[in-house]
């Protein structure tokens, strides 16, 4: 075995960090899949009637359509009348404040590094819970409420906020837009709404924190962002689920609406079970993000950091739609062991002078494939359309793949689009020259890969970037190549 | 799946077949009918839609017959300054008479050499059409350590009259140390819209060198696809160069296999497009082994209504370490109409390999053309300098200077005259 590849095996041997399970008592649904189960789902969270006809249509719809193929992974078919479509921790009553809220349920978010108490405060985040199915606590409701922002479970913008809702809910993705899009449509139980009003600056990051807690549950949540004129938000989302041998399913929904000079900046940091070092369990993760730049001057910027799940179908997407609106998307992908991602996105250009920017980092060690997806169209409208995509591919052994499958549609003569992709590898050569300078190999990959990632990590708010720093140095801790 | 695939239309193209090459020709028919031809939403023929262009073109499918072609037709389809052999195709046969063969060469009809290895019938339908309907291949067999030492001219003359198919097929062998160049010029005959499906298999053995021009001027009446495939061996060296300037809609698609250590292919395209000219080049690039090389460099200009569509693969396996493979695609849109899809696909399993791909879509430098204009020149002739100066960097790559020549003056006239 070559220097390099001993270095690699040594990589890959850290467990996952949240892989723990907490037992609570749990209001969920029987198993399967109907149109029984989704008035259930409705009747359960008081929903109007409007929503339920939504449901049932998208339902309709989804029974009609096929399992996409075309994606570079390959997978076990997920049997959706095997899964459970709502589970929820029983709480005796609907929590007005965090004292109100189960200590047991808010003991699972300390865990995780995440309180929910005051101290947040001086940090200044915002945190929306969400465990399995519901969302159990919001924090910083009363500051927000002052600036007129919205920020809430959906369930309780549904009750709160219809008009809202409705406006928007299904705007950017509609509810037929593709396969998990539609079931999502029909069995979502939650998730985050967040509205800011016109011309208000959001004073601090609103953050979700997703939490598949359940076995044999999809997570269907769903996300709405709206940003009013001149307004400016940036939201944050994580995630984590137990160690499970079963694969669980999570397909969610995000969609970010910005009117004119509005600016939405949405980071995630995934980190959902990847699977065994065998490539047993782990979460399939289908979501599909999508914003629409509606007015002029808006900017959507989408940055992820994707380490965990075993599966990742996920393209987050731009629609720029107004005239000089940005899109923007920064990526780091990392896949270990067994993992697949086949991610990347989308940039829909419309508006004159629009712009995009992709920069997107896809790493990959173990037995892993990696892929790069991405379509740049440029309409026959849009005047002065300018692109630049970069997609680098960093490998670590010689059992993993990184593939670059780039569209690019260009139907007008003034756009510029540019497209750039390179593949490397950490070479042997490299680690002797940190380790000659007292750098240990461990601490020498993540410098290395940090430093690669760097682009893209320079875009996360810093409470993320740290944490998306340590964790790119734990997925790959013990696989240097 | 098309309809000319499900019906009876295609029935007298399999009927008119010879009867060689029976069991290979009904493998294909099989595999054409399991495959039919690409469906609308088909990934491959996404941007270009052949199967329906040929059900709006052709009325009814049969096998085309040789027509007559005189010498002084022959006379004028050679460009200026050409010296080298001249081998006449008369839709898809060899006519002996017309030609001048090289005597080192052994040129003959297709008759038992391994028609489908290289290009399989399962990969493409029209691989498949081709091989289960063509009516007289070409096989093209260079000796071991044979030089030849002028360029060989394929003039493929077509005349297709309502509902005739013409289906060139060649197979081109270079034995070990074996040196050959290839240029290929189709020409068309009549007034009729003409489906052309041309396979070519090349094989490369240890340590050749084959050089394969393609000039692709038909005009308006071309419906073209054309399949050429490429094994080369150890040491080897495989270089293509294809220049599209018209058609209706041409479809290449360009496949190498390197099989051999320290091979090399290279693979440079101009499409200079008008009109609603329609041109789609897929290469294919597959590094098997360690150590080999590769280079690819399309370029388009396309004018008025066309659209140019671009698909490069580089596939590096597993044991293909030490691989490097570099392409590049480069586009200027001169018209409000003019369309361009391009996906450079990157595939990789190996970790010690230097790959990259390069993509642009713009226009003419602004600046550039100002600097031009402030020294004189007028704008319409700065602009055709400019283009000449993008278009001339994939021409370069063309060895033989005749041909080279000819290639230019057809470039110049073009941008000096259009745009």
């Amino acid at each position: 075995m070559s220097k390099d590849n001993q270095i690699l095996e040594e990589f890959t041997s850290k467990e996952y960090e949240h892989g723990w399970s907490v037992n609570y008592e749990v209001d969920e649904a029987p198993i399967g899949l109907n149109e029984e189960i989704i008035k259930w789902i409705s009747a359960k969270k008081e929903e109007p009637t409007w929503l339920l006809e939504w449901r049932l249509k998208a339902f309709r719809t989804w029974q009609e359509m096929q399992e996409p193929d075309w994606a570079n992974v390959t997978y076990p078919k997920v049997d959706f009348q095997k899964l459970r479509y709502y589970s929820a921790p029983k709480q005796q009553k609907k929590a007005k404040s965090l004292e109100e809220v189960d200590p047991e349920l808010l003991a699972i978010y300390e865990r995780l590094g995440i309180s929910m108490n005051e101290q947040k405060r001086l940090q200044g985040i915002a945190v929306d819970a969400v465990l399995d199915s519901v969302s159990v606590a919001t924090t910083f409701k009363g500051t927000l409420a002052k600036l007129g922002i919205i920020f809430c479970s959906f369930s309780e913008a549904v009750k709160e906020h219809p008009e809202l809702v409705k406006k928007y809910l299904g705007s950017v993705v509609p509810m037929t837009d593709n396969y998990y899009a539609a079931l999502n449509s029909a069995v979502f139980s939650d998730g985050s709404f967040c509205y800011i009003p016109k011309g208000v600056r959001c004073p601090m990051e609103l953050s979700t924190y997703f939490r598949i807690n359940a076995a044999n549950t999809g997570q269907f949540e769903r996300t709405l962002i709206v940003a009013e004129d001149d307004a400016y938000v940036s939201y944050l989302e994580g995630c984590t689920a137990p160690q499970r041998d079963e694969n669980q399913l999570h397909a969610a929904v995000v969609e970010i609406y910005a009117a004119t000079n509005a600016e939405v900046k949405y980071s995630t940091v995934q980190n959902w079970f990847p699977g065994d070092k065998e490539g047993k369990g782990g979460i399939y993760n289908f979501v599909t993000k999508r914003g629409i730049c509606a007015g002029d001057n808006s900017k959507i910027s989408w940055t992820q950091v994707e380490t965990g799940s075993a599966v990742t179908w996920k393209y987050p997407s731009c629609i720029l739609k107004g005239d000089n609106s940005i899109g923007e998307f920064y990526s780091v992908a990392v896949t270990n062991n067994y993992q697949q991602a086949d991610t990347g996105t989308k940039m829909i250009h419309i508006g004159k002078n629009t712009k995009s920017r992709i920069v997107s980092k896809g790493i990959s060690a173990g037995k892993s494939q990696n892929s790069y997806r991405g379509q740049v169209q440029v309409m026959k409208r849009a005047s002065n359309a300018r692109n630049f995509s970069q997609c680098d591919s960093l490998l670590m052994g010689d059992r993993c793949g990184a593939h670059t499958f780039p569209y690019i549609d260009i139907n007008n003569p003034t756009a510029k689009v540019e497209h750039e992709a390179t593949t490397s590898k950490i070479g042997e050569d490299q680690i002797f020259y940190c380790n000659q300078r007292g750098i240990a190999t461990e601490d020498a990959v993540a410098l290395i890969v940090n430093g690669y990632a760097k682009e893209v990590l320079n875009q996360l708010p810093m409470e993320f970037a740290v944490e998306a720093q340590k964790l790119l140095a734990l997925t790959l801790e013990g696989s240097v190549g | 799946m098309s309809t000319l695939t499900t019906q009876d239309t295609l029935t007298p193209l399999f009927e008119g077949a010879p009867a060689d090459f029976s069991s290979e020709r009904a493998l294909a028919k099989e595999s054409f009918y399991t495959q039919g031809l690409p469906a609308v939403k088909a990934e491959e023929y996404k941007f270009t839609q052949i199967a329906r262009k040929l059900e709006k073109e052709i009325s009814d499918f049969n096998p085309a017959k040789p027509v007559s072609i005189t010498e002084e037709m022959v006379k004028t389809a050679i460009f200026e300054g050409f010296v080298g052999y001249i081998l006449v195709l008369n839709n898809g046969k060899l006519e002996e008479e017309l030609s001048q063969l090289p005597s080192e060469v052994s040129i003959s009809a297709l008759s038992n050499q391994e028609i489908g290895s290289i290009a399989k019938p399962s990969k493409d339908a029209f691989v498949a059409l081709n091989q289960a309907s063509f009516v007289e291949g070409l096989a093209i067999s260079v000796p071991k350590k044979t030089q030849v030492e002028k360029p060989i001219l394929i003039l493929s003359f077509a005349k297709a009259s309502a509902g005739q198919v013409v289906q060139p097929r060649i197979w081109i062998e270079a034995g070990d140390f074996a040196e050959v160049t290839f240029i290929e010029k189709t020409i068309l005959l009549g007034e009729d819209k003409v489906f052309s499906n041309q396979v070519v298999e090349i094989k490369g053995a240890i340590n050749s060198k084959i050089h394969y021009y393609r000039l692709q001027n038909e005009g308006d009446q071309a419906i073209e696809v054309s399949n050429i495939e490429t094994d080369i061996q150890k040491d080897s060296q495989f270089t293509a160069v294809t220049i599209s300037l018209s058609g209706d809609m041409v479809r290449n698609n360009l496949n190498l296999n390197l099989l051999g250590s320290n091979s090399e292919g290279n693979m440079y395209g101009l499409y200079l497009l008008n009109g609603k000219t329609h041109v789609d080049n897929h290469t294919n690039v597959d590094h098997t082994i360690p150590h080999a090389e590769s280079n690819e460099l399309y370029k388009g200009i396309l004018a008025d209504q066309s659209r140019g569509v671009f698909n490069g693969k580089i596939f590096v396996r597993q044991d293909a370490q030490k691989t490097n493979a570099f392409q590049q695609n480069n586009n200027i849109l001169l018209s409000e109409d003019a369309v361009i899809n391009t996906k450079p696909q990157l595939e990789i399993w190996a970790d010690d390999v230097k790959c990259s791909h390069g993509c642009t879509t713009g226009q003419l430098d602004e600046e550039a053309l100002f600097y031009l204009q402030a020294r004189g020149i007028d704008k319409t002739q700065a602009k055709g300098l400019l283009l000449y100066a993008f278009a001339g960097e994939v021409l370069e790559h063309i060895e033989d200077e005749s041909f080279h020549d000819y290639c230019v003056s057809l470039v110049q006239e073009r941008l000096g005259s259009k745009f």
